[in-house]
């Protein structure tokens, strides 16, 4: 069998994922998400008075905490497994990664496993959102903002 | 009506990101730093404002939202307290989901055990 045959082979037998299901059930999670963020922000501000900015941050908390929790109580894999980008792409995504491997490196400890892995996934976002927004400050102060 | 932006602009923005998961060998993590990235050069093409204007909580409660944060709030820095700005001001509206994301993190391990 040559190279190429076995390609063809490999291709065949590998599983197909239903593609245009895993769109529309990115689509339809995600979306949700950004509904109960704005639909959290017109509660906040309608009961508690609260101003834009206000309400925004305690929305961006409670969707965070709501992650975290989730994650912690075991639903949120599944869900993430299922959904992926839906939930990876809000901010859900970033709180979900920090307590799913501060949960799976506990066992290691509090030093070494909890505190070493804590950014474990989440560490690129920071990283890559630091570096790049660094850059282009520099860029707009270059050319004269 | 404003929901309804919301809804639709986060389902495109997780679709898009969807079909480049599906189609390409990118990682998640792969993805989330890109749409970081992209969040930050849409603040800095002066975008990313009127999408949250538009479409409210649909853009700020994604990921790009936090390249926007860190973008808008280094360049405030620099604004008020000249290059050293960019340095102490950087995290100052990001600061509230990382923190957060933080403290709810270590107290649920604290008390929750993982699941297998």
């Amino acid at each position: 069998m040559t190279k190429e045959d076995y390609q063809k082979l490999v291709k065949k037998h590998t599983p197909k994922e239903p593609k245009l299901r895993n769109i529309a059930l990115a689509f339809f999670v995600g979306g949700t998400i950004g509904f109960i963020g704005e639909f959290l922000i017109y509660i906040l501000q309608e009961s508690f008075y609260l101003s834009e900015t206000e309400a925004g941050t305690w929305t961006c908390l409670i969707i965070i905490g709501t992650a975290s929790l989730l994650t912690a109580l075991g639903f949120f894999d599944n869900w993430v497994n299922k959904c992926k980008c839906g939930l990876i792409i809000p901010t859900t995504g970033f709180a979900h990664s920090i307590t799913s491997s501060a949960l799976d490196y506990k066992k290691d400890g509090l030093i070494t496993g909890l505190g070493s892995n804590f950014f474990k996934l989440a560490g690129s976002v920071i990283l890559y959102g630091i570096i790049s927004s660094f850059i282009l400050v520099i860029v707009r102060v270059v050319l004269g903002g | 009506m404003n929901f309804l932006n919301a809804f639709l602009f986060a389902g495109c923005v997780c679709a898009i990101a969807q079909i480049i998961l599906d189609n390409t060998k990118l990682t998640p993590g792969h993805i989330t730093s890109i749409y970081t990235a992209i969040g930050a050069f849409l603040s800095f093409l002066g975008i990313y404002d009127n999408l949250i204007k538009k479409f409210g909580a649909g853009a700020t409660s994604l990921i790009s939202n936090f390249g926007h944060t860190l973008y808008s709030s280094a360049m405030q820095g620099y604004n008020e307290e000249g290059f050293l700005g960019i340095f102490t001001g950087m995290l100052t509206k990001s600061s509230a989901a990382i923190v957060a994301a933080i403290v709810f993190a270590f107290l649920i391990t604290l008390i929750f055990k993982p699941k297998d």
